[in-house]
Order: structure tokens, then C-alpha cells, then sequence
């Protein structure tokens, strides 16, 4: 009797410290990058002072002579996020109060499928596109503007995150109670003023953390601006420039060959825990904008 | 936000009516604009790479020359690629997400790992090759082979797995799972035998969806040393090879006119093994609402 009941049981506890095992792996993979991040980039600012790397305006580490001042990258990662946002914003907030106020079912039917499309299309084929189709039409506009540079990344990562804005704010749109749409079409608002006045300020934290979410995604997106946005680190405010990224200088180092130890290769990890360290904040107040709305209406 | 409302509301009827006009007009030409979006880009593409593609094309490895160019090795690659990372991540993520919704959905620890798992969702690719550079490619001497891309890959992929398998195991009806315990069923046997089976269409859409996220992922395999030229189809597991994603970046970021469109011709067989994989899931979700009793 013991025995048996002995046995029934250590199946059941197998099942539950195998399926833990499984959860467990995701913990892991956040302690494994927070460690190899940290390692190798502690290796790094013993060599250079953690402030120079912050706030020096020149990054030079493969140049004579040589600079890790990471503002130049960081300058052009903003680039691309301020300019994606102006894109990605308006319009998928738009298209979200199209979609949750606006449309009927049947057209909706027919728009979402193709956000879903736009959002499940590869960077890389992103990256195609802003170099063989955004680039020339901005140097047909103007003639200025350098084979690799801001704006053609910008277009084409807003495009890229549009459908991320869309889909998060259209839910926090839809979770608006209908009562008070009613409420106010009862004195006498027009759809307009409904729309933006009722339901736009009842979703705003959902409508914040899809900001929030899909900037920071435009902040860790890669292929394309490597493709489009050029290698140039600089501190600009042109568009119309070449630029380098957080994650292009990531690309681009270990695209050459440098061979692990040296004070290069400890620069990725360097950018690489910046990187991870501000799109982590990011995704984290984004995390709390949803929370807030979930706790609001549910 | 009230005195705002009442400064606008309080006005000329025909004013505000034409405003309402105006902006379900913008919101109308906007919404078309993102499906605009999508038709410049694939007419873009289609135009530019259709005339490169023929068996040929598929056939081939890639060459210096660009008529001599072919994605084969390409195309082997990222079969290897999503087979072995199909392997390692889906039976992980599904079993992180049995724990998280039917063993400790309430302590602190499966809060933490929920949270931890929204959190990983979030990380930037190129953060898991930096990862999968220090671990497998260097710290386990995988080199650039195929099981150090499908490992990485696998952890890229994993929360969205977790993500859409919770979701499809939630909405498994409580009422099935306190039948099976009312006959004497233990846990692992209602989960293995009712909630798993009722949760699998759901699964499946989210699992299938998850890996054509990683058909379509460069960066983690660009950061491992996976754009080096490779003339041959991995016959193994710790072989060196290239993707098809690899190969379009390549392409791609070459200055020659020909080869951008060989990257086109690339795209086109890259998104129709995207659309294969999507119309399958859509296949699945269809099915699996018809099956649905009631």
C-alpha cells in the first residue's frame, strides 16, 4: 500500500519539478545575460572610466586614436526612435481609433490580417526596402541626403513598429466600457469628441505602454538601420546623414573578426549592457502602464 | 479633462460637426495608408526579384557572380535551424507554461517568473546573440554551427511560446479540469490526458507562429558569425552554416544593383515559407473552431 501510494506520488512530483525545470530556463537565460553582460563589460571599464564611456562625444575604438565616448551611438539610436515615433505614433494610434470606433466589424476583419502581415514581415526585408526604396525617393527630394542615412532607418523601423502600436492601443481602446461611449453620444458629443475626449483619456495608460513598448523595440531593432542608417558614429541632428546605432556598432564588430579579450570585442559588451539596460527600464514602465489599465477596468 | 471637454463641446453645431468630418476622414485615409504600406512593399519586391527566380536560383550556392548566385545553402540552413530549434523550445516553453498556469499560480516564485518572462519578450534579439556569442559560440565551443544558432534562437523564441501556450491552456474551461479530478484523475493526469489535448490547436497556432518569428530573425545570427560564406548544406548538427535571412543581408548590403535583386528573389522565398507556416496556423485555428462542440 505504501509502496504504491510511494509510487503514484513520485510520478506526480517528477511531473511538477520536470514542468519547473522548464519555467525555470527563462530565469536562467535573464541571469546569463545579466552576467556576461556585466562580466565582460566590467573587464571593459577597468580600462576606461565608466564616466568616459558615458558621456565622451567621440566613439573611435577601432581608430587611431582611439575614444569610447558612446554618445555618438546613442545619438543615432535616438535618431531613429524619435524619428520612428513621429511616423509609428500617429499613425498607429489613428488606425487603432479607426479601428475600435470607427470601422465596421467587416472592414476589420479585413485590417487587421494585414497589420498582422506588416508585423510578422522579417527586419531584414524591412532593411531591403528602406535602402533600395525609401533612399531614393529621399534623394529625389533632397539631393543632400547620403546613400546611408537617418530618416530611410527612422521610415522604415516606424513602419515596422506601426502594427505594435496599433494592436496595443486598440485593445486598451476596446476595454473602455461601452457605458460611458453611450454617456456621452447621450449629450450630445460627436463621434469625435467621444473618441478623443472619453475613450482616448480612459485608455491612456494602455495607449502609453504601447508608446512606451514599441519605442523601445524601435530602440533594440537592428537590421534594417544597419542596412540603411550607415556606420558612421556621429553626433548629429541631420536625418539626412549617416549614422551608427547601438545595435549597428554591435553588428558591425562582430561582422570583422576580432578575437575575444580584446579591448574591441569588450566594447560590445559595453554597448550591448546599455542597450539592455535602457530598453529593460523601458519595457518595465511599460509592463506598469498595462498593469494600471488592466486594474482599471477589470 | 472635463473644463477641455466643455471648452470644445460648447461651440457652433456646425463647426464641431464638420471636425467630426474632418478627423473620421483622416482616421479613414490613415488606416489606408499602413495598407498602401504593405502593397508598395511587396509589388517593390516581387518586381525586383521575380525575374532571378528559377530553379536554378534554388539550386545553387551563392557566388561571387551574381547569375552564378543560389540559396541553397541558405535554404538548407535554416531548415536545420528551425528543426533543431523547434525541438529544443517548444517542449520548454509549453512545460514552463503548464507550470505558470496549473502548479504555482499563485506564489511568489511563478509571479516572478511571469514577470520575468514579459520581461525577456521585450529584449532586443541582438542581446541574445551577444548571449549565445559568450555562451555557446565561445564558452561551450560550439563554434558557428548549427546547434549554437538553434540554442540561441530557441531562447529568442521561447517567451513568445510561453506567452501564446498560457493563453491557449487559460482558456481550457475550469469545468474539465474538476471532471477529471471528481473521478480520481491526479493532476498530471489532467493535464496530461484533458487539458493538454483541449489546449493543443491553440498551442500549435501560437508555437507555429512563434517560429516564423525565428525563420525571419537575423540579428542573433549575424552576432554569432553566421554571415561567413558557405558553399555547402550542413550534414550535421555541429556544422558551420548560413540562413536565409543571413543570405538576404548579405545581398543586400552589397553596393551592386544585381545583387539587391537576388536579395528581392531571396525575400520572396524567405516570405513564402512565411506564408506557408501562416496559412497552416490559420488552417489549425479554423479547424479546431469547428471541431469545438456547442
Amino acid at each position: 500500500m505504501l509502496l504504491r501510494r510511494s509510487r503514484f506520488e513520485w510520478k506526480e512530483e517528477l511531473a511538477k519539478r520536470g514542468l519547473f525545470l522548464c519555467a525555470i530556463v527563462s530565469v536562467a537565460t535573464t541571469f546569463g545575460i545579466i552576467a556576461v553582460l556585466a562580466k565582460e563589460s566590467f573587464a571593459f571599464f577597468t580600462t576606461v572610466p565608466i564616466w568616459d564611456f558615458l558621456f565622451g562625444t567621440r566613439w573611435t575604438p577601432l581608430l587611431e586614436p582611439r575614444s569610447y565616448g558612446v554618445l555618438p551611438l546613442v545619438c543615432g539610436t535616438a535618431l531613429i526612435v524619435v524619428g520612428s515615433g513621429l511616423i509609428a505614433i500617429p499613425i498607429g494610434l489613428l488606425t487603432a481609433i479607426f479601428l475600435s470606433e470607427y470601422s465596421t466589424s467587416r472592414v476589420r476583419q479585413i485590417l487587421k490580417p494585414i497589420l498582422e502581415i506588416l508585423a510578422g514581415i522579417p527586419t531584414v526585408v524591412y532593411g531591403y526596402f528602406a535602402l533600395t526604396f525609401v533612399t531614393p525617393i529621399l534623394t529625389a527630394i533632397f539631393p543632400q541626403t547620403q546613400i546611408f542615412n537617418a530618416a530611410s532607418g527612422a521610415i522604415v523601423v516606424g513602419i515596422m513598429i506601426l502594427p505594435m502600436v496599433a494592436s496595443l492601443c486598440e485593445d486598451a481602446l476596446r476595454t473602455v466600457p461601452q457605458s460611458m461611449r453611450q454617456a456621452a453620444f447621450a449629450l450630445g458629443a460627436t463621434r469625435f469628441e467621444v473618441s478623443t475626449q472619453v475613450v482616448l483619456p480612459g485608455a491612456l495608460s494602455g495607449v502609453l505602454a504601447s508608446f512606451v513598448l514599441a519605442l523601445s523595440r524601435a530602440i533594440g531593432e537592428t537590421m534594417a538601420v544597419t542596412l540603411a542608417s550607415g556606420a558612421t558614429p556621429r553626433l548629429t541632428l541631420n536625418p539626412l546623414e549617416s549614422i551608427q546605432t547601438m545595435t549597428a556598432y554591435i553588428v558591425q564588430i562582430s561582422l570583422g573578426d576580432t578575437p575575444a579579450g580584446t579591448i574591441e570585442y569588450k566594447t560590445l559588451f559595453a554597448v550591448g549592457a546599455l542597450l539592455f539596460a535602457i530598453t529593460f527600464v523601458m519595457n518595465l514602465l511599460g509592463q506598469w502602464f498595462l498593469h494600471r489599465y488592466h486594474e482599471t477596468y477589470e | 479633462m472635463s473644463d477641455n471637454a466643455l471648452g470644445t463641446m460648447v461651440g457652433n453645431l456646425s463647426q464641431r460637426r464638420r471636425a467630426a468630418k474632418a478627423f473620421r476622414w483622416i482616421c479613414w485615409s490613415v488606416t489606408g495608408l499602413a495598407v498602401v504600406l504593405l502593397a508598395v512593399l511587396l509589388i517593390d519586391i516581387v518586381r525586383q526579384g521575380v525575374p532571378w527566380l528559377n530553379t536554378k536560383f534554388l539550386s545553387s550556392f551563392p557566388s561571387r557572380f551574381p547569375e552564378k548566385a543560389g540559396i541553397l545553402s541558405a535554404l538548407a540552413g535554416t531548415l536545420w535551424l528551425i528543426s533543431l530549434t523547434t525541438l529544443f523550445s517548444v517542449p520548454v516553453g509549453i512545460g514552463a507554461a503548464i507550470y505558470l498556469e496549473e502548479y504555482g499560480a499563485q506564489n511568489w516564485l511563478s509571479r516572478f517568473i511571469a514577470l520575468n518572462i514579459s520581461n525577456l519578450a521585450g529584449v532586443p534579439s541582438i542581446v541574445y546573440g551577444i548571449l549565445g556569442l559568450a555562451i555557446f559560440v565561445r564558452g561551450m565551443g560550439l563554434g558557428r554551427s548549427v546547434m549554437a544558432g538553434a540554442l540561441t534562437m530557441s531562447l529568442v523564441i521561447l517567451p513568445v511560446i510561453v506567452i501564446a501556450a498560457r493563453e491557449a491552456i487559460r482558456a481550457v474551461p475550469r469545468s474539465l479540469r474538476h471532471a477529471s479530478y471528481a473521478l480520481g484523475a491526479s493532476r498530471w493526469e489532467t493535464i496530461r490526458h484533458h487539458v493538454l489535448p483541449a489546449a493543443l490547436p491553440g498551442i500549435m497556432t501560437g508555437v507555429i507562429l512563434s517560429i516564423s518569428r525565428a525563420i525571419g530573425e537575423t540579428a542573433p545570427l549575424v552576432m554569432m558569425g553566421a554571415l561567413t560564406f558557405v558553399a555547402f548544406v550542413p550534414r550535421g548538427p555541429y556544422d558551420e552554416f548560413t540562413a536565409l535571412p543571413i543570405q538576404i543581408f548579405n545581398w543586400a548590403s552589397r553596393p551592386q544593383r544585381e545583387f539587391h535583386e537576388l536579395a528581392a528573389a531571396g525575400i520572396i522565398v524567405l516570405l513564402a515559407v512565411l506564408l506557408l507556416m501562416n496559412a497552416t496556423a490559420i488552417l489549425i485555428r479554423n479547424r479546431s473552431q469547428k471541431n469545438r462542440p456547442g
